[in-house]
């Protein structure tokens, strides 16, 4: 692999977990408990389409036949998209939502910190910007977690339910592919080793505090490196890309 | 006929006019989203960064600048949208925080954020200067800020988080 297509998978990767993690949260407008939840999970929901903004618009750039954002977000297919498989499950309750808000926002925090120092500026300028916006979803989503783990009976068994579905959802966002071997070597792509150990040691402090349990290791799934989904993301792309697919020669 | 020549502090100055979309009280130099203006050959560039990756009023900034700049004859102008340096609330005038507390909007207390920062804060009301507040919620109307209530005058008010 080149390093020009390593780049291009790479940025893409990271621009299609912000766009499908929006999705996600923005699915929760006008649904949250109260206003200010509300509130909340679509501001995250916008800091995530304005990073993928940022990331497709890069990706195409890299790739250098014309395509913009917009291109990458609404004319790919399934296969072609690379997002952590933990980002396009459906959002469950509230509890479910969170603890996914945890782990998601923790592995980004942790990330984006690490990308900060990339060699590549554009990247290092995006993860400078997004670690400042991240520290909030991840202060908001471990309040959640604690006050629903250290809650009641019924919001402690919802959150520990999700906590033990999501699990097996984790360790994939710290599998390497080809494209972080090729841009490693270039000191463009992160090192995930210290990042799952940061994140291993935030994630287990907050469920301890929050009373919670944490799962024993067993199955993981995997696939999205190699663009192998959950059945829902076709399901999302389907109502995201409705209108590219219905009209594709629409414009603004 | 000969093409008016701009310096880059006439070009500044021209822009000093153009609003934050969100908040009219303050311009977006004030802001600190303004960053600086390149005066080449081709013609003139204004650079700007977004408070927050999702900023939609990004879009709308860059129509005002070049409207603005074409009105008093600057063209041909070229917007660009850096994101290096990250924007931060340490860019703000301080003439723009006393705008902004004029407003109502309690301007961002500094740039340290952290994930105490709600906890560890007293945020004056901009009513009433009261520090007895309650925070009600971290996120409001905009991206860049949080609501608080005032125990004292019992208005509720914004708080622009430090970032």
């Amino acid at each position: 692999m080149k390093e020009q297509q390593a780049l291009y998978k790479y940025a893409l990767r990271l621009g299609d977990n912000a766009l499908i993690q929006s999705y996600r949260l923005s699915e929760w407008c006008s649904n949250g408990p109260i206003l200010e939840e509300d509130l909340a999970l679509t501001n995250f929901a916008l800091d995530m389409t304005g990073r993928a903004q940022m990331l497709l618009t890069y990706a195409g750039k890299v790739d250098g036949n014309g395509k913009t954002d917009d291109d990458l977000a609404y004319r790919r297919k399934e296969r072609d998209f690379y997002n952590h498989l933990i980002m396009e499950l459906p959002n469950g309750d509230f509890a479910f939502t969170m603890a996914r808000l945890l782990f998601t926002s923790a592995y980004e925090f942790y990330f984006f910190n690490e990308l900060k120092n990339s060699a590549d500026e554009t990247l290092s300028a995006i993860a400078a910007k997004t670690v400042k916006e991240v520290k909030y979803h991840m202060a908001h989503a471990t309040d959640w977690v604690l006050r629903l783990g250290d809650g009641t009976a019924e919001s402690h068994s919802r959150i520990q339910d999700a906590v033990n579905e999501l699990w097996m959802y984790t360790s994939e966002l710290f599998e390497t592919n080809e494209a972080d071997a090729v841009l490693r070597d270039k000191n463009i792509a992160v090192d995930l080793l210290p990042v799952k150990e940061a994140w291993h040691k935030y994630v287990s402090q907050v469920l301890n505090e929050a009373t919670l349990s944490i799962p024993a290791e067993g199955y993981m799934h995997t696939g999205s490196s190699k663009g192998i989904h959950t059945e829902y993301l076709g399901h999302i792309l389907s109502e995201m890309q409705y209108l590219q697919r219905a009209y594709p020669e629409a414009t603004w | 006929m000969v093409k008016p020549v701009y310096t880059k502090e006439e070009i500044l100055r021209i822009l000093s006019v153009i609003p934050d979309p969100e908040i009219p009280v303050v311009n977006i130099s004030e802001m600190g989203m303004l960053r600086d203006v390149l005066i080449t050959d081709k013609g003139y560039e204004v650079i700007i960064t977004p408070t927050y990756s999702g900023c939609p009023a990004m879009g709308m900034i860059e129509m005002d600048i070049k409207a603005t700049l074409e009105a008093s004859g600057v063209s041909p102008v070229v917007v660009k949208m850096v994101q290096d340096p990250a924007w931060t609330t340490d860019w703000m005038s301080d003439e723009a925080k006393e705008k902004l507390s004029k407003y109502g909007i309690a301007p961002p207390l500094h740039s340290s954020c952290s994930a105490d920062e709600f906890s560890r804060n007293v945020i004056q009301c901009p009513r009433c200067e009261s520090r007895d507040t309650v925070l009600l919620s971290r996120f409001g109307s905009t991206a860049c800020k949080s609501m608080y209530k005032c125990n004292n005058c019992k208005e509720p008010f914004e708080y622009f988080k430090c970032h």
